[in-house]
């Protein structure tokens, strides 16, 4: 019993220390970009790096939580993109105020992401392991391919949408707002730094919540064993579902949030290297951790801008630093070494076992 | 001892304000794909750019350039993160991006900046569309099918006409929906309309089999020069040979590596640049070129060429100072790119329409013994 009570505060104190460490950084951020303080370079990436981070979030509960590989994870960041771009153009004359036509768009970009993770999971979610993941693969690269060729346009008459060619024929002072290949283009960009911040905060209340619910403790029942799970009355494919729909839809805000920030977007943005991306903020920041693939997330994508000096020699320096990394994080010397170093774990000496055990569940 | 010494540096003083007097120095930069697979465009129009600004600052004119290329790999996101980084630096105004989609997010990033853009080669007409302040160098993608399809139809060079493009590109299709109007327009008939995309584009034989049975006497190829000069190959091995018609982005296919060029024998195409042409200019530019980088410059090459010699001609006109603000400039080179002429490379006399598009003559080239050869 004091077992449980004791993982149960470490568990919270991480919670707790994700929370303040995102807000901290954010006013940081925030009164240093108003002070004028902030590189424009620096300025110009806030926004991506929050949809990155909630990304890396999404991503961790099913990677991390759920225990299965994904790999198409950025077909869903499109969808919400997409969906949520276009929603935002719609409502242009309708919601006047862009913080509320902002978030409008990202609950529609996260609904069309649900509704794509429902669709997709139904067959991928029968499946498990290597097959799951080349499956999501596939599914990535489909989403990508039928976004190249949509279509989409409003004019007086409604909304009119084709395939492959531009059959939509809008009448005068129509406007075709997806374009295929030329994905869409003219974007208002109204996505802030802070509605990035509260995107992450949201996400990480969700996730956070979901773990520590019957629900989470499924899916880890789940990842850690997956035939004892179905024995004690379990439904897999049930739970699997849910974490997969919850992930997407997570995704889909990113995506649409991620959109927003830039005038223009293309299908061919969300590739199998965009989710190869986000994958590796997760295992960087480690499985299941939450806080950890978001500091990946932001130092990742931070990383290739800092070593712009460097020319021809960052693409080859950023691969060192992230072999360095991986090697680093995975060395028990080394881990044992910042564990000192951190003041939130000066318990862990006297009760080591127990913070093996919850980093293991975690 | 002394009073020599403040002597020395008091005719050090004078010597470097009157060097700041003779030359206005500005900062340019740009961003490109040096990196990546459209690495090839990119560092064509960073290496044309550096020719020319090697040129001018040697020269010692009235204006004098700094200038910076940043890696965008063809992507909208690293190209606005590559424009901050050169904002940083303090760019005074910018050769926008190479390429349409990167182009088109930077763009709007100068807009809201208010620094004067000038794109070498970025041709969607989405990059300058409702942006006073972004100009092109190149002709943009639908004027180019409109031309392409006129030249046809003036030249009598086919009726019967058969479109390869390629659907998950910007560049490709922005061209062929302009060029599938005109025809239409014109009285040419599109008896085929194939299409192709990123990954399946190796094997052109079901292509090349629908406008062979349909007796296409003109295929148009609104592509880059990779996918073409297999086109050019697999047609030739099954014995079919229409008339092969291309746009800007079939030059380089003359340099390209491993490629016959009997193959391209008799292929037409409208670009801008033609780098056998026999004016003194274009000759000293290739030269100079081939000694640098050992290989013919292509069109993004004179592009990038075009643009700082149209900066430095713009800048020397308004009488701009180095010391002034982006925005300040910006308001000077408006003035002058809507009323001035331009003589380059790429085109004479050279004009620029309020909303930033170039209007010059496309010329007609055909392939003939393995060189560009004028058409008219």
């Amino acid at each position: 019993m004091k077992r449980l009570i004791n993982l149960k505060r470490i568990e919270a104190r991480r919670i707790f220390i994700t929370y303040a460490i995102v807000t901290l950084a954010y006013i940081i951020f925030q009164v240093m970009s108003s002070a004028g303080l902030l590189s424009s370079s620096m300025r110009g990436m806030l926004v991506p790096i929050c949809a990155y981070m909630v990304m890396a979030v999404s991503l961790n509960l099913v990677v991390g939580v759920l225990g299965e590989l994904s790999l198409g994870h950025a077909g869903f960041m499109s969808v919400g993109a997409f969906s949520g771009v276009a929603a935002a153009v719609l409502m242009q004359n309708i919601i006047p105020i862009a913080a509320l036509r902002l978030t409008a768009a990202m609950l529609v970009g996260a609904a069309f992401a649900a509704l794509a993770g429902f669709l997709i999971g139904i067959p991928v979610l029968r499946l498990k392991g290597d097959y799951l993941a080349i499956v999501t693969l596939a599914f990535g690269e489909i989403i990508k391919s039928l976004l190249n060729n949509f279509y989409l346009g409003v004019d007086s008459g409604g909304l009119h949408f084709s395939m492959l060619t531009d059959n939509t024929r809008l009448l005068e002072g129509g406007r075709l707002i997806i374009r295929g290949p030329m994905g869409i283009s003219g974007i208002q960009k109204i996505a802030t730094f802070p509605a990035g911040f509260a995107l992450t905060i949201i996400a990480l209340a969700i996730v956070f919540n979901l773990v520590n619910s019957r629900m989470g403790r499924s899916f880890m029942a789940i990842r850690d064993d997956r035939i004892a799970a179905e024995s004690v009355g379990i439904d897999i494919t049930k739970y699997k579902m849910m974490a997969f729909v919850m992930s997407a839809a997570i995704a889909g805000a990113a995506g649409c949030l991620f959109a927003m920030n830039y005038s223009t977007i293309v299908a061919n943005k969300f590739d199998f290297n965009t989710s190869i991306l986000i994958l590796v903020f997760v295992v960087l920041g480690g499985q299941g951790n939450m806080l950890g693939s978001i500091i990946a997330a932001a130092a990742l994508t931070i990383l290739p801008e800092k070593l712009r000096s460097f020319a021809d020699y960052r693409m080859l320096l950023y691969a060192v630093v992230l072999i360095a990394v991986m090697l680093g994080t995975n060395n028990a010397g080394i881990k044992r070494f910042f564990d000192k170093l951190n003041p939130f774990n000066r318990f862990n000496n006297n009760n080591k076992d127990e913070d093996d055990e919850a980093g293991e569940a975690a | 001892m002394r009073k020599l010494l403040a002597l020395a540096l008091a005719a050090m003083l004078v010597m470097s304000a009157a060097c700041a007097f003779a030359a206005e120095t500005f900062k340019i930069g740009g961003t490109a794909p040096l990196t990546g697979g459209a690495a090839i465009y990119g560092n064509a129009a960073k290496n044309g750019a550096q020719i020319a600004v090697d040129e001018i600052n040697a020269a010692g004119g009235y204006v004098k350039f700094d200038l910076r290329y940043e890696d965008d790999t063809h992507d909208a996101e690293k190209a606005v993160n590559a424009y901050n980084a050169l904002k940083d630096w303090g760019v005074q105004v910018s050769l926008s991006s190479v390429t349409s989609k990167p182009a088109e997010a930077t763009a709007a990033e100068n807009f809201a900046d208010r620094i004067f853009g000038l794109t070498p080669s970025a041709s969607a007409a989405a990059v300058t569309a409702g942006k006073d302040n972004v100009f092109q160098m190149c002709f943009v993608d639908p004027n180019q099918g409109s031309a392409s399809a006129q030249y046809i139809a003036d030249k009598k060079l086919a009726t019967k006409v058969a479109v390869i493009w390629k659907n998950d590109d910007v560049y490709s299709k922005g061209i062929y929906d302009t060029f599938v109007v005109k025809a239409k327009e014109l009285g040419l008939e599109v008896v085929s309309d194939m299409t192709f995309a990123d990954g399946n584009d190796t094997d052109f034989s079901v292509q090349l089999k629908d406008a062979q049975d349909k007796g296409a006497e003109l295929v148009f190829l609104p592509m880059y020069y990779q996918p073409a000069s297999l086109i050019f190959a697999q047609a030739a091995a099954m014995d079919y040979a229409p008339k092969w018609f291309g746009v800007d982005g079939m030059d380089g296919i003359l340099t390209m590596e491993g490629f016959d060029k009997a193959l391209a024998e008799c292929v037409m195409l409208l670009t801008p640049f033609n780098a056998d042409a026999k004016d003194a200019r274009t000759q000293n530019f290739v030269a100079e070129y081939q000694k640098r980088h050992g290989e013919v410059p292509n069109q993004f090459a004179a592009d990038g060429y075009d643009c700082v010699y149209a900066f430095a001609q713009a800048l020397e006109k308004s009488q701009a100072k180095g010391s002034m603000s982006a925005e300040e400039i910006c308001g000077l080179m408006i003035a002058q790119f809507t009323s001035m002429t331009f003589d380059g490379l790429t085109g004479a006399n050279m004009t620029w329409s309020k909303n930033g598009e170039v209007t010059k003559d496309p010329k007609g080239m055909v392939i003939k013994d393995g060189a560009y050869v004028g058409l008219d």
